[in-house]
């Protein structure tokens, strides 16, 4: 498998740290529920899926990578950093 | 007809004219008291216990593809009751002790072979929580015991002692341990079943679950719509996608898992061994093959494939641990959709919906579970109380965060197992 | 035999080669099948089951039959196929899965019971009585188990791998693979063309058809020289690809030095064995061609039966005829060439039979028409084939038989990443679905496209159509004149009859057995085929697996394609492990990651330890020592009484800085460091999002806007990875940035009443309480180097951490080492460390073990409550802080000093030892020479209320069964004042 790293260019998978499902943090003081969706339930489609990798071993940036599970095809890259997953602050 | 040494006698004898089919292929009926979604191991097991300790009958297994075509068809066939949280502890104690009785019991020889598995330690920390878990291996009411290098040099003498990057400093053994024939296990369980009555209806995808007032009614298939009192899922590796046609969400990811086998050689490998620094595991099947794994690929997938990092890791872990298989040529490679809940063990409960139970969340543990998760899933399903051995097993301890099983504490956290 | 005059091999070397210990002659570019059938060898081997002989069926890496074993010790090499190892001087080979000898095999003896010995039968018995299963049945099982040996040596060769990138993968050079590399490589692309075979040119070699009015492979060596004279352009032969993965990754394996008689290969040497090849490609063109399938009769399985198209290979291209007296049986037009090269080479041919009506007139021989070879006879070779025709049935005296079923397009690789094949019907073959594999195009024969003209022509368009991707020009393809016959055939699989007809001859499964499979309802392909081994023997089922299918098909009453198909797995050819995993033996598994002090510690006969990739000092054997306790107690005992020396460099280091640094320090850390002062340190707790403790360590605020954070050896990747993605995922905005500087600074701990002392002579300030207060930090001039000082413990001594750049490292360990030991100190190892921080209650990974809470530890303290931080909400959840939750205590031996020992469980006096009335285990354990008793931290099922209590500590392992009494963790010290003076 290889993703294309805005910053680095097409790389192979080995190079990176999957974390799972791109998922919006809860806001602080959000209720149990919330956080268990966020730590624990998954959608886990088999299909597109957006999802968090981390390129370790290269420029340490981490990506919003939309991947279908189904068929490992890459859809789209971008800096996680850019995606607004922090949610409320 | 029941199978024996003289049975395949007389067959060979009479030009093996007498042989019949090992299961029917009944058309579905129209409604069943029970429903079981998925024809693999837990499936088939489930509905023979249901049959023949509950005594329910009427009973169908829908199977989207063929019988044992899940993960009990393409794992590394390791049996071992070697846990040490509670919860898995019982469980795969009960597990072990069906395992022990399952042939004669399903008149079916499923090839399980108590070899033994060793896990190796290379560090004073590996080696005392080896210790801590054959303690409670032991407290369980199961075998365990620490051996020194020396003894592990006895029983393995092709290991690397001697340049390992990581020396082998003695490992935990657990005899009644070993393998089984997979595709046996789930055959028989299928053979069984159907002789108590139950309909193994295979080609036969379940695209809905109908629910009403809170209660399961039935399934919809790619056969048509089956009414039913209880639906139970067991379909693990697509558990998401059957739960979602319920409306549920599960605390499951699937995974892809790379299982590997060798060309047919002389056996030179008679015991599980497990590698701790590479996570490897390897044994040789009775036909000669090396089967053997190591970690997930690490990204949610649902292609029963893998792709190469992991294939040259487990290789390399493998020439770590045993330069002497280095010449020893890998024949095939298959990668199965593990089911991972965030603390790497199972789940056997009720759902929210009234009538609809979950089997799912097997992560690596799926196969030595098979019978124990037959056997208790078969118990709630009848008796609407889990079974002894698998109390613990629950759906809400991720909420609660009561009762996890972080077996390698790693994290009570997807992508952590 | 060999033919004077034939072959491509005019004017090779002869060579001296061994089989089963006889020395032959063959020529140079012999595989030794081609060698053994020139010395008239036929049988090579045994089959798995039942022992029956085997010769070699075809001329190709799908070979099931003829595998040998050469070499011995750790160079023994099983599963050898004959049909590709190539001789050299001194190639020793021989048969394998025999006994004594391969024509006297003592296991033959299975055949005769057979009858027994069908699909599946040992699912049916071995039951009774069950404890037989291991003692008796199983062990005469797995005696039979496998083909080849390994020696159980370890591997004396060296493998390695290596990576390589291109925009066009050709797989394969035959007419179809040499076109596309000639039409991609003269447009410019960059090209990789892999060839699994020692020479280029794939079935041109073995043909005698004509390409541009000249032989086939006269054509090929012209194609293949203007392609070696393109830069742009790589040709790999004996290159098989293996695997094709996500993204245009493609596994190969390059035989490098099998072929060469000098053990170049041997570790030290400069080639390798093998190497293994991960290739990213733009794009790919298959062109691997097609598999001859053989025909199931009765008693198909002799030496002497082989593929007609391998028939012409060893004919044409090295000269060998394997009989002379052949028949061939056929149902295709295209195998009748065997007969027609045969007879012009002069071999007798018996008579050809071909199963249709309509089959072609041939040469100077007998073609008996709508007929059927229904049987041979023979013992070690075959002697005699049975014909059955309208005519009735008649014998026929032949010493080889070529048979053809048709050709099995070479569609592996397309299913790879999960693709199934379609049934071409026009071809009785499948194919490869359109798209199978992102970015490949297929061409030639493993399309199903069965004619050179048409290889040549699919080879082109393939390549132009990769080029049209490119965004390179094609020019316009120029193809040669070749021959362009349709492929004619009928379907044909199985002969009827009595008695066996093989389909899988390596593990013996034959149509009996995938009929019977069908009647005892393993009707699924999957079914048939696990439950018969069908297609599971080293070739995947390349040879059979078609066949068996047909077999079941009509067994089914079901179409082929109705039946389905099983899956084609990678590796393509099986693959040494060792090639894979190249590098990884003995000290190459992982990376070693060593310290500025390793030399010296070395020097002093230090015994190391792994510590992740780290290795450390455990202890620092004196004269006289004769255990790890003795120099474990000394060591201890010279940090409490003067000042030890100890490496910490391993602990991960991270500089943070940015006016943001403090408030993401608070967001990662359960306690505040935004309100730390400048030249202070803080002790600090981590969590997993999952609420439970996944790190711990002290950060230094060296500056308003600049932090230097430890995390411990274990966690140091992890908890950088965990910043990253709370700066980048979470708080992009903020302003702050780190970076990891573990390799960067050497940091040793100084530790001991007279640490103070010997700082006061190294670093140019003054140290003292008020310059460096406890949990005080700020630079210091270590003997003329910028450095920092920082006044922590690990050991509950009065204690400073001292940190230089790394390049500074060994010569202060030595500076420190010779100050402290004038005072009466010394080094101390890993062992004297933990035994230090036990005493003192202080936590490592032991505790930190995955799944403990800051409940667990006594630190529900130092969770904020007025702050938002990593981990915090799930760690509210009421099973984390659950009362009954085992939690931190110390133990400490009641009455005489007995064992305490780490991973022995807890259990209240009287209770039963098992599961059910586990209190809790012990983590870390240790002697206390301070003490003079042993001590142990544990967690205990509510333990901090339970000070005090005896409880029994059990550990059957190591045979230990004990009472404790529930103690504070903070064994020494509990005031903290020698820390703190």
């Amino acid at each position: 498998m290889r993703i294309t790293c805005p910053l680095c260019g097409e790389r192979d998978r080995r190079e990176f740290y999957y974390k799972g499902a791109a998922l919006v943090r809860p806001a602080e003081g959000a209720d149990l529920d919330a956080w268990h969706e966020y730590v624990n339930l998954r959608e886990n489609p088999a299909g597109p899926l957006d999802e968090l990798w981390y390129h370790e071993m290269g420029c340490n940036s981490w990506l919003k990578v939309t991947r279908d599970t189904a068929t490992h095809e890459i859809l789209d890259v971008q800096l996680a950093s850019e995606a607004g997953l922090g949610g409320e602050t | 007809m029941r199978f024996s040494g003289w049975r395949v006698l007389k067959e060979g004898l009479t030009g093996n004219k007498g042989w019949t089919p090992h299961w029917r292929d009944p058309e579905p009926k129209s409604e069943y008291d029970v429903v079981i979604i998925g024809g693999g191991g837990h499936g088939l097991a489930t509905a023979y216990y249901l049959a023949k300790e509950h005594g329910i009958t009427n009973v169908a297994v829908l199977e989207k593809g063929y019988l044992g075509g899940g993960n009990v068809g393409r794992n590394t066939t390791i049996v071992r009751a070697n846990y040490y949280l509670p919860g898995n502890s019982e469980f795969y104690s009960h597990s072990l002790k069906l395992w022990e009785g399952m042939e004669q019991d399903l008149n079916y020889n499923a090839m399980m072979s108590q070899r033994g598995i060793l896990n190796l330690y290379h560090n004073d920390g590996q080696r005392d929580a080896a210790v801590r878990r054959g303690n409670s291996i032991i407290n369980q009411g199961d075998d365990a015991e620490i051996l020194s290098r020396e003894q592990v040099r006895e029983l393995a003498p092709f290991l690397n002692f001697d340049n390992n990057r990581f020396p082998i400093m003695g490992g935990l053994m657990q005899r009644r341990a070993g393998t089984a024939r997979h595709d046996a296990v789930a055959w028989g369980y299928a053979r069984g079943a159907d002789m108590c009555g139950v309909d193994l209806i295979q080609n036969c995808e379940v695209t809905g679950i109908d629910v009403e007032n809170g209660k399961v009614t039935g399934v919809q298939t790619a056969r048509g719509p089956i009414r039913a009192k209880r639906v139970a899922l067991a379909a693990a590796g697509r558990s998401g996608q059957v739960a979602a046609m319920a409306g549920l969400t599960l605390p499951i990811e699937s995974h892809v898992l790379q299982a590997f086998v060798s060309e047919g050689l002389k056996p030179i490998v008679d015991h599980v061994i497990t590698f701790a620094e590479g996570h490897l595991y390897i044994s040789q099947s009775d036909k000669g093959g090396l089967v053997f794994g190591s970690y997930l690929d690490f990204y949610s997938s649902y292609a029963a494939r893998g792709n190469l990092p992991m294939v040259e890791h487990t290789m390399e872990s493998f020439v770590a641990m045993v330069p002497a298989v280095s010449k020893a040529r890998l024949l095939r490679s298959w990668g199965g959709i593990m089911d991972m809940t965030p603390d790497g063990s199972p789940i056997i409960d009720h759902s929210p919906i009234d009538g609809l139970y979950l089997n799912c969340g097997w992560c690596y543990g799926g196969f030595k579970a098979t019978p124990a998760s037959g056997h208790v899933y078969a118990h709630l399903i009848a008796t609407d109380r889990p079974h002894g051995a698998a109390t613990k097993l629950k759906l809400d301890r991720f909420r609660s965060g009561h009762g996890l099983m972080d077996e390698e504490g790693t994290g009570a956290q997807h992508n952590l197992h | 035999m060999r033919l004077p005059g034939k072959g491509l091999n005019q004017g090779a070397k002869p060579i001296t080669f061994s089989f089963n210990g006889r020395h032959m002659m063959g020529l140079e570019g012999d595989t030794l099948a081609a060698a053994l059938l020139a010395n008239d060898v036929h049988l090579m081997g045994r089959s798995f089951k039942y022992h029956r002989p085997r010769g070699v069926l075809t001329a190709g890496s799908e070979e099931p039959n003829a595998l040998v074993t050469t070499g011995t010790g750790g160079e023994q090499d099983p599963n050898v196929r004959a049909t590709q190892q190539e001789i050299f001087e001194g190639l020793e080979a021989r048969s394998q899965n025999c006994w004594p000898s391969v024509e006297r095999d003592v296991m033959a003896v299975n055949d005769l019971a057979a009858p027994f010995f069908t699909a599946g039968f040992y699912y049916k018995t071995f039951m009774w009585p069950a404890a037989f299963w291991e003692k008796l049945y199983e062990p005469m099982i797995r005696n039979a188990a496998g083909l080849g040996a390994l020696s159980g040596e370890a591997d004396q060769d060296r493998y390695e791998k290596a990576f390589a990138f291109c925009d066009v993968l050709v797989i394969g050079s035959g007419p179809a693979g040499l076109m596309a590399a000639l039409t991609a490589g003269r447009a410019g692309a960059d090209v990789i063309l892999c060839e699994e075979d020692s020479r280029m040119g794939g079935r041109l070699l073995a043909e005698r058809e004509e390409i541009g009015g000249k032989p086939g492979h006269d054509w090929a060596a012209e194609a293949l020289a203007e392609l070696d004279a393109m830069d742009n352009v790589r040709l790999m032969t004996r290159t098989a690809v293996t695997g094709a993965y996500d993204q245009g990754t493609y596994g190969a394996l390059e035989r490098v030095s099998h072929h060469l008689p000098q053990r170049h290969s041997l570790k030290g040497s400069h080639l390798p064995r093998e190497c293994f090849w991960r290739i990213a490609a733009k794009h790919a063109v298959l062109a691997a061609g097609a598999i001859e399938r053989p025909v199931a009769f009765r008693n198909n399985d002799r030496p002497g039966i082989m593929m007609a198209g391998a028939v012409r290979a060893y004919l044409n291209r090295w000269g060998v005829a394997p009989g002379e007296r052949v028949t061939l049986f056929a149902n295709n037009d295209q195998a009748h060439r065997t007969a027609r090269d045969l007879a012009e080479a002069g071999v007798h041919i018996a008579a050809v039979i071909d199963s249709r009506h309509e089959a072609p007139d041939g040469g100077p021989y007998q073609v008996i028409k709508g007929a059927q070879v229904c049987g041979s006879a023979g013992r070690q070779r075959v002697e005699s084939i049975t014909v059955r025709s309208i005519k009735g049935e008649e014998k026929i005296q032949t010493d080889c038989l070529a048979m053809s079923g048709g050709w099995n397009p070479s569609v592996h690789l397309t299913c790879h990443l999960n693709s199934r094949p379609v049934w071409k019907r026009d071809v009785l073959a499948f194919v490869p679905a359109e798209g199978a594999v992102p970015g490949m195009v297929t061409a030639g024969a493993c399309n199903g496209t069965l004619s050179t003209a048409g290889a040549l022509r699919e080879g082109a368009n393939a390549a132009a159509k990769v080029l049209e991707a490119l965004g390179l020009n094609a020019a316009a393809a120029d193809l040669p004149d070749a021959e362009d016959d349709p492929y004619r055939i009928a379907a044909l699989w199985a002969v009827p009859g009595k008695g066996r007809a093989w389909l899988d001859f390596q593990n013996d499964v034959t149509v009996k057995d995938v009929k019977q499979a069908a009647v005892e309802n393993f009707r699924s392909v999957e079914h048939m085929k696990r439950y018969t081994t069908q297609g599971m023997a080293t070739d995947q089922g390349k040879n059979s697996n078609v066949a068996a299918l047909a077999v079941l098909a009509d067994a089914t009453g079901r179409t082929i394609p109705e039946t389905g198909t099983t899956t084609f797995r990678p590796p393509f050819v099986p693959v040494a492990i060792g090639a894979i995993g190249a590098g990884a033996t003995d000290e190459g598994f992982k990376p070693q990651r060593f310290l500025t002090s390793h030399a010296e510690s070395e020097a002093r006969g230090a015994h190391q330890l792994e510590v992740g990739l780290w290795y450390r000092a455990a202890y620092y054997p004196k004269p006289g020592e004769t255990s790890w306790r003795q120099s474990c107690d000394r060591e201890v005992t010279l940090v409490r009484n003067a000042v030890g020396i100890c490496d910490v460099s391993t602990l991960g280091k991270i500089d943070v800085q940015g006016a943001d640094a403090g408030k993401l320090l608070d967001h990662l850390y359960t306690n505040t460091f935004s309100t730390l002062k400048v030249g202070k340190v803080r002790y600090g707790l981590m969590l997993r999002e999952d609420g439970f403790v996944m790190d711990d360590g002290t950060t230094a605020r060296l500056d308003e806007n600049h932090y230097v954070m430890t995390t411990t050896t274990a966690a140091a990747g992890q908890v950088m990875a965990h910043m990253e993605f709370a700066a980048q995922v979470l708080h992009p905005d903020w302003d702050v940035r780190f970076t990891s500087v573990t390799e960067q600074w050497a940091q040793f701990a100084v530790a001991g009443p007279k640490s103070q002392e010997l700082l006061n002579g190294l670093v140019a300030e003054d140290v003292n309480g008020e310059t460096w207060p406890f949990m005080g930090c700020g630079e210091a001039t270590v003997l003329g180097v910028k450095g920092r000082l920082f006044r922590i413990s690990f050991s509950g001594e009065h204690a400073y951490e001292v940190a230089v750049p790394a390049r500074y490292g060994g010569s202060l360990f030595r500076e420190l080492l010779k100050r402290a030991e004038a005072m009466g100190g010394g080094a101390y190892g890993m062992e004297a460390l933990n035994v230090l921080r036990i005493e003192k209650g202080l936590i490592t990974h032991a505790e930190i073990n995955g799944t403990v809470t800051a409940f667990d530890l006594g630190m529900q303290g130092m969770m904020s409550k007025k702050k938002d931080f990593l981990g915090k909400p799930m760690s509210t959840r009421e099973g984390l802080m659950a009362e009954d939750r085992m939690r931190l205590v110390g133990l400490k031996p009641v009455g005489a000093a007995k064992e305490i020992t780490a991973g022995a469980h807890l259990f209240t006096p009287g209770d039963p030892v098992e599961r059910i009335y586990d209190q809790g285990y012990v983590t870390s354990a240790g002697y206390s020479p301070t003490l003079g008793h042993p001590i142990g931290l544990a967690f205990l099922k509510e333990g901090p209320d339970r000070l005090g209590e005896t409880v029994r500590l059990v550990d059957h392992m190591r045979g230990v069964d004990t009472l404790c009494e529930v103690v504070s963790p903070v064994f020494f010290d509990p005031e903290g004042d020698r820390a703190r003076g």
